[in-house]
C-alpha cells in the first residue's frame, strides 16, 4: 500500500526515485580527564585542518555547482573554523581543566552559538547554523567518526532529512540527488532557497516524514503541491510519469517567457506582478521578472514575531522591498489579521464567524495604535520607490474614509517630526466584499486603485466558509456570478479613471486569467511561479478573442459550463 | 595606537563587513584588538568581533601594537569607510 504525506512546496517539480537518508550521526561526546595536554591540543589543530581544507573542498565545488553567492557562506564557515578566539578559549580549557579537546570544543561552541541564538537579529541566529555546522565537522574529526557525507551520493535518489545544512546542501550534487524532502522548515527556509537556486523538487516541514521511509523506499514527490507519495502504486507512478514529463515539457515553454514583457498574441500589455509575504521573497520576484508587486501582505512581519513590529522593524521590512525593486509598483497591503491568521500576542475574542468577525482594517480602525505605526512605517518607506498602500477588507466608505484620515494624520505627524515621507502616495482598497464590488463606483471616487480578492471575494459572494471540505464545492471561481461582479468592478474602475488589479488565487488561474484580460483587468498578481506560465497563457491568445470569450461567459448558466467552454476555447487557439 | 571610530550604520557593526575587517586584521603579524563597553578582544576574531554586538553610534576603540601601526590603523579605517561603518 502506498502512503500520502503532505508537506510545504518548497520548490517546484516532480521526481520519482528512492530515498538516500541522510542520518544525523551519533556525536556524543563525553569528557574525559587526559594528562598529555599537549596531544590533546595537536588532536585539535588537526581536526581544525583537515576541517578546513574539506570546507576549501565545498566551497570550490559550491562555486562551480551553484554561483560565488552561495560559495561565500562557506569562506564564513572556513574562518569560524580558523577562529583564533575559539582556539585560545578551547586551548585554556584543556590546559587548565585537562580535559579532552571534543569537549573544550565542543563547550566552547555551545557557548558561541548560545550567545547568538540570544541574540535579536536574524542575521546572528543564522550564524548561530554557521558555528553548529562547523562545530558537527570538527567533532566529526577529533571523534574519528566518518560525517554522513551527501557528496558521496553517486546513485539517483531523493534525500529525506530532518533538515538539511547550508553544507549539507552545497554538497547536493544535481546530477545524482532529484530532489529532498526535510521533516522541518519552511518556504523561505535556507535550504528551501537553496533548492529554488539549485533547481531541484523540494518538500519541507512534513514534520516526521524521516520516521515514515526507509532508505531506497520509492518516493514520489511533487513539489509543485507539497505531495509526497511512498512506495506508491504502479498506476500512481504511471500517473506522476506523466505529470512529469507534461510539467517538464511546459517548464522550457514557460522559461522563455523571464523578464518578458506580459502581452497578449496581438499586443496588448498587461502588468504581471508578484504577492509576496516577507523581503525573503525578492529572488523569486526578480528571477521570473515580475513588473512588481501586487501584494505584500504584512501579516508575516507580525505573524513571526513576538511582539508587534516596531515602526523602525517595519520600515526596514518596506524599505527593503521598495529598494530592491526601483521604478516599479509595490503594493502593500495594511495589517490583515483575524479570521483564521492569529498573532500570539494579541488575544481576541472566540467568534462564532470569525470570517465575517472584527479582522483586518475593522480591528485597524479600532486599534488605531497598531494602524498608525504600521502607516508610519509605510509613509517613511515611500520615499524610497513607488508605494501603493492597500487597506484589506473594506466594506463601508466611511470605513475607507477612515482610513485614510488616519493615513493623513500620520502624514501631518511626519511632517511635523520633519521626518521626509512622500505626500502623493497612492491609497487604494481590497475588493473582497460583495457589498463594495456592488458599489464600485463610489468607492472609485475615494481610491486610487483597486484589487480584486478572490478566495474572500468567493466566499462571502457564495456565503461557504473556505475552510469547510462540506462546502468546498461552492469554491466557484468561474461562476459568472462571480465574473459579473468582477466586471462591475473593472468597469467602475475604469468609468472613474482609476485602474483594477486581482491579487488572488484566481488571477493565476490558467483558465480564468484569459477571463480576467478579456474582461478588462488591468493588473494580475500572484505567486511568482505563476508568472511565466501566465504570461504563456496570454501570448497565445489574442485580446479581441479574450474579450469575446469573456462576453460568452458572462451569459453562460454555472461554473461548470464556463470552464467547459474556456478549456474548449484556449485548446482550439492555442493549437 | 589607538584610535576611537563611531558606528553609524543602522545595524551597527554587522557581520559582513565585520567579517572584512577580521579578514583585514589578520594579514598582519601585529597583536590587534578591539575594545567596546569594557571588553578588549582580538580583531582577528570573527567571534570575539561579533561576540562585542556593536550597535549604531556607540563608540569603539581600535589598537594596533608594534611596528607599522599607523599604516595598518589606515587600511582597517579604510575597510570601515568603505563599508559605510562610520
Amino acid at each position: 500500500m502506498s502512503m500520502k504525506y503532505s508537506g510545504i512546496g518548497a520548490s517546484a517539480g516532480i521526481a520519482i526515485y528512492p530515498v538516500y537518508k541522510l542520518i544525523e550521526v551519533d556525536l556524543t561526546i563525553e569528557q574525559q580527564s587526559i594528562t598529555d595536554v599537549k596531544n590533546e591540543v595537536a588532536r585539535l589543530e588537526n581536526a581544525i585542518k583537515t576541517t578546513s581544507k574539506e570546507l576549501q573542498t565545498i566551497r570550490e565545488q559550491t562555486a562551480i555547482s551553484m554561483d560565488e553567492e552561495h560559495a561565500m557562506i562557506f569562506d564564513a564557515h572556513i574562518q569560524i573554523a580558523q577562529d583564533p578566539e575559539i582556539m585560545r578559549q578551547v586551548q585554556e580549557k584543556i590546559e587548565e581543566e585537562h580535559v579532552n579537546a571534543e569537549y573544550a570544543y565542543d563547550h566552547v561552541c555551545q557557548m558561541f552559538i548560545a550567545m547568538f541564538e540570544g541574540m535579536d537579529n536574524e542575521y546572528f541566529q543564522e550564524r548561530a547554523l554557521d558555528v553548529k555546522d562547523v562545530r558537527r565537522r570538527v567533532i566529526a574529526h577529533l571523534l574519528d567518526v566518518p560525517l554522513n557525507d551527501p557528496s558521496l551520493i553517486n546513485e539517483k535518489v531523493i534525500v529525506v532529512a530532518h533538515d538539511l545544512t547550508p553544507s549539507d546542501t552545497a554538497q547536493l550534487n544535481k546530477t545524482y540527488v532529484k530532489g529532498f524532502i526535510t521533516n522541518i522548515g519552511g518556504r523561505t527556509s535556507h535550504s528551501a532557497i537553496m533548492a529554488r537556486s539549485l533547481e531541484i523538487p523540494a518538500i519541507v516541514g512534513t514534520k516526521h516524514i524521516t520516521d515514515e521511509v526507509n532508505d531506497g523506499d520509492l518516493v514520489i514527490l511533487d513539489g509543485l503541491t507539497g505531495t509526497v507519495i511512498i512506495r506508491p502504486t504502479d498506476v500512481e507512478i504511471e500517473e506522476y510519469r506523466a505529470k512529469q514529463e507534461h510539467y517538464e515539457k511546459q517548464v522550457a515553454i514557460w522559461s522563455k517567457f523571464v523578464n518578458k514583457p506580459s502581452v497578449s498574441k496581438d499586443g496588448k500589455h498587461v502588468e504581471i506582478a508578484a504577492n509576496i509575504g516577507s523581503p525573503d521573497d525578492l529572488d523569486a520576484v526578480k528571477k521570473y521578472g515580475a513588473e512588481g508587486v501586487g501584494l505584500y501582505r504584512t501579516e508575516f512581519l507580525y505573524m513571526n514575531n513576538d511582539n508587534f513590529p516596531t515602526e523602525m522593524e517595519q520600515y526596514k521590512a518596506y524599505k527593503a522591498v521598495l529598494e530592491a525593486l526601483p521604478n516599479k509598483k509595490v503594493i502593500i497591503r495594511t495589517l490583515d489579521i483575524g479570521g483564521d491568521k492569529h498573532l500570539d500576542y494579541l488575544p481576541m475574542d472566540a467568534e462564532l464567524n470569525p470570517f465575517l468577525g472584527h479582522r483586518a482594517l475593522r480591528l485597524c480602525l479600532e486599534r488605531t495604535d497598531i494602524f498608525k505605526t504600521q502607516l508610519r512605517a509605510l509613509l517613511r518607506a515611500s520615499i524610497h520607490g513607488d508605494l501603493h498602500i492597500m487597506f484589506p477588507m473594506v466594506a463601508t466608505l466611511n470605513e475607507v474614509r477612515q482610513a485614510k484620515a488616519v493615513l493623513e494624520t500620520c502624514k501631518a505627524e511626519l511632517h511635523a517630526e520633519g521626518i521626509a515621507c512622500k505626500d502623493d502616495v497612492k491609497v487604494g482598497i481590497m475588493v473582497e466584499i460583495p457589498a463594495v464590488a456592488i458599489l464600485a463606483d463610489q468607492f472609485a471616487k475615494e481610491v486610487d486603485f483597486f484589487s480584486i480578492g478572490t478566495n474572500d471575494l468567493i466566499q462571502y459572494s457564495f456565503a461557504a466558509d473556505r475552510m469547510n471540505q462540506k462546502v468546498s464545492y461552492l469554491y466557484q471561481p468561474y461562476n459568472p456570478s462571480l465574473l459579473r461582479l468582477i466586471k462591475m468592478v473593472i468597469d467602475a474602475s475604469h468609468e472613474a479613471g482609476i485602474w483594477t488589479g486581482m491579487c488572488g488565487e484566481m488571477a493565476g488561474d490558467k483558465l480564468a486569467a484569459p477571463i480576467l484580460l478579456g474582461l478588462g483587468l488591468d493588473e494580475f498578481s500572484m505567486s511568482a511561479t505563476s508568472i511565466l506560465q501566465t504570461r504563456y497563457i496570454f501570448s497565445e491568445l489574442t485580446y479581441s478573442e479574450m474579450k469575446a470569450m469573456a462576453e460568452t461567459c458572462l451569459t453562460l448558466d454555472s461554473h461548470e459550463s464556463v470552464q467547459e467552454f474556456v478549456e474548449k476555447t484556449i485548446k482550439g487557439e492555442s493549437k | 595606537m589607538i584610535k576611537r571610530f563611531t558606528i553609524v550604520d543602522e545595524a551597527g557593526l554587522h557581520a559582513r563587513p565585520a567579517s572584512l575587517l577580521v579578514q583585514k586584521a589578520a594579514t598582519y603579524p601585529n597583536d590587534i584588538f578591539i575594545e567596546f563597553n569594557g571588553k578588549r578582544l582580538t580583531l582577528k576574531s570573527i567571534m570575539a568581533v561579533m561576540s562585542l554586538g556593536v550597535p549604531q553610534n556607540s563608540v569603539i576603540a581600535i589598537d594596533v601594537e608594534g611596528e607599522n601601526d599607523a599604516d595598518i590603523m589606515a587600511a582597517l579605517e579604510k575597510v570601515l569607510v568603505d563599508n559605510n561603518l562610520i
